[in-house]
């Protein structure tokens, strides 16, 4: 009886803490989501601690397209989507050359890409920065280029790791049907890794679509900004409009949070996996 | 296998040769150009001179701003290392002991480290700038009035902005913590049990020895992310005419300001810094785990 009373007490003790930790991270959002669907009088009355009258998306049109909002989020998704291609080409032809073929400096090669991951480069976006303007590709190329090397060898690591885990005797059975190298990297190799795909990509959307550093330095016309930078330059140019400036945080926020609960676990599975590897 | 023809092995690199490319462009130029750059002086990209060792003379000895950069720095990663990193720990104690609904814990926690920098940043700004003063409204509504405060004043930004980024990063060493404590197995702690250890001594005897490889490298990631830190910051406080200057504010502020040698001077000073913590924590984990006995090598 004593050892059921305290440990029915020690529940109640964590369960109060974790909860109110938890609302500590929710109780925020919760009232952005509230605060974006007020008028600005409202805000004004209570700060956006009732809860709204109703879903007045007003503020969200506004931000959305007299804002460019909608401009910014575009252009997020063009580069997320572009880096992120490229990035599983590049990383799985290397990948499995680096788990599966034989060619000079093999050893050597591999080493620098694993290197790379290890040193930290506080300043690494200078170089990088002068390096594309005097290659005059400060646009949308020179971006996607630059982003592209950010999770390049993480991502080969990854990929080569579960490269080495296949069974051979798959690839030769395809070699045996006539099949030559990139059929076999694209027709077998591919699909047996597709989970490890699954965590590069969203490791590398995430970091591209949060990218700030880099972007800010490079765009500074509204038409090529992605989201983040959009949303700084929003914030200065808005800076009173608290209801708009909240619906604008929303629309940033919402479409990754709603991305996180659908996958959860990949998306936890992607960010830990970067960080174990480094 | 056979020894393959010169071509085959050619056609072989050409899977690599993609992944060499972009790296050697975007990596390991830049890598050696950005010293070469610190030599230099002007803006890198029109006009630049050599003046040899002159930024890092001028960052090591008489710059007095770059150390209170550091300083800010030292400052926030003290705070992630203890307040964020012991918070998290027991965080994951807990959940890992209440495994039934730990899930639903783990999916809230993790969703802070998810969310943009700049998003957390500008949503904090509103809800913590004094005017119209959000949080110190929720505290007076709730009884806490005597805490209200002017979080972005003078005397605490510096401590409201290393609360915050503990606030946003302690989900992530949650999520990593919990999965080392998931990895021991449970018939440890039934044995102990039996042999009569209490909660406190299969903790320190078990749980803490057995997590010493995760627990070093969320202190090393940890360091290397927080002294890294600037977009989040820059987002919550402008720098708060250098109250809150972090070292990669500053880096990003003199390549804004044409001053790249010295942009690139200080990236490289603060990377030494990194590279030493982090040896010196690898050697420091090393002898721990030596010394307790506990794990081979």
């Amino acid at each position: 009886m004593y050892y059921q009373t305290k440990k029915i007490i020690t529940l109640i003790i964590l369960h109060t803490f974790l909860i109110s930790v938890a609302l500590s991270c929710v109780g925020p959002l919760i009232w952005m989501l509230n605060a974006s669907f007020k008028t600005e009088a409202e805000f004004r009355s209570d700060s956006g601690l009732k809860p709204a009258a109703g879903f007045n998306l007003e503020n969200y049109k506004t931000a959305l397209f007299e804002g460019k909002l909608g401009f910014y989020f575009l252009n997020s998704v063009f580069y997320t989507f572009i880096t992120v291609f490229s990035i599983v080409i590049i990383s799985s032809l290397a990948a499995f050359a680096f788990s599966r073929l034989n060619f000079p400096g093999k050893d050597i090669i591999f080493f620098m890409f694993l290197t790379a991951m290890m040193i930290p480069l506080p300043a690494g976006f200078v170089p990088v920065y002068i390096l594309l303007n005097k290659l005059h590709l400060v646009n949308r190329i020179g971006y996607v280029l630059a982003m592209s090397n950010m999770g390049l060898s993480l991502s080969i690591y990854l990929l080569k790791t579960f490269f080495d885990q296949l069974p051979r005797d798959l690839e030769d059975a395809a070699r045996i049907d006539g099949c030559n190298k990139l059929q076999i990297w694209w027709n077998v190799a591919l699909p047996l890794v597709a989970p490890a795909l699954a965590v590069v990509i969203i490791f590398n959307a995430l970091n591209v679509w949060n990218e700030f550093v880099l972007a800010s330095l490079m765009f500074t016309e509204d038409k090529l900004m992605p989201l983040q930078v959009g949303l700084m330059e929003f914030y200065n140019r808005n800076i009173i409009q608290h209801t708009l400036l909240m619906a604008s945080l929303a629309i940033a926020a919402l479409p990754i949070i709603l991305l996180y609960l659908k996958m959860q676990r990949q998306i936890i599975k992607g960010i830990t996996a970067g960080s174990m590897v480094g | 296998m056979k020894k393959e023809s010169i071509r085959e092995r050619s056609v072989n690199f050409s899977f690599v040769l993609p992944a060499l490319l972009i790296f050697s462009i975007f990596y390991i130029y830049p890598f050696f150009y950005s010293f070469i750059l610190s030599f230099q002086q002007g803006d890198g990209i029109y006009f630049s001179k050599f003046v040899g060792l002159a930024n890092f003379k001028e960052i090591i000895f008489y710059d007095k701003d770059f150390r209170h950069s550091l300083y800010n720095g030292f400052f926030i990663t003290f705070w992630a290392l203890t307040f964020q990193n012991i918070l998290a720990f027991v965080l994951a104690l807990g959940v890992d002991k209440a495994i039934k609904t730990g899930k639903i814990y783990r999916v809230i926690f993790f969703i802070l480290p998810v969310l943009s920098e700049i998003i957390i940043g500008l949503l904090m700004r509103e809800i913590l700038i004094s005017n119209p003063g959000i949080l110190n409204q929720w505290l007076s509504k709730i009884g806490l009035g005597s805490f209200t405060h002017d979080w972005l004043g003078k005397d605490t930004v510096l401590l409201t902005t290393a609360l915050v980024h503990c606030w946003k990063g302690f989900g992530w060493a949650f999520v990593l913590l919990l999965a080392g404590l998931q990895t021991i197995p449970e018939q440890l702690y039934e044995a102990a049990r039996i042999d009569g250890a209490g909660y406190i001594q299969s903790f320190f005897k078990i749980t803490l020895p057995l997590l010493m490889p995760v627990v070093s490298m969320v202190i090393v990631l940890t360091m290397l992310g927080t002294m890294q830190a600037f977009a989040m910051i820059l987002a919550l406080t402008r720098g708060a005419g250098g109250l809150t200057e972090v070292p990669v504010m500053r880096i990003y502020n003199h390549l804004r300001g044409s001053q790249v040698g010295l942009a690139c001077a200080e990236g490289i000073v603060l990377g030494v810094i990194l590279v030493s913590f982090s040896l010196l924590m690898f050697y420091v984990s090393k002898w721990i785990r030596r010394h307790w006995g506990v794990l081979p090598n």
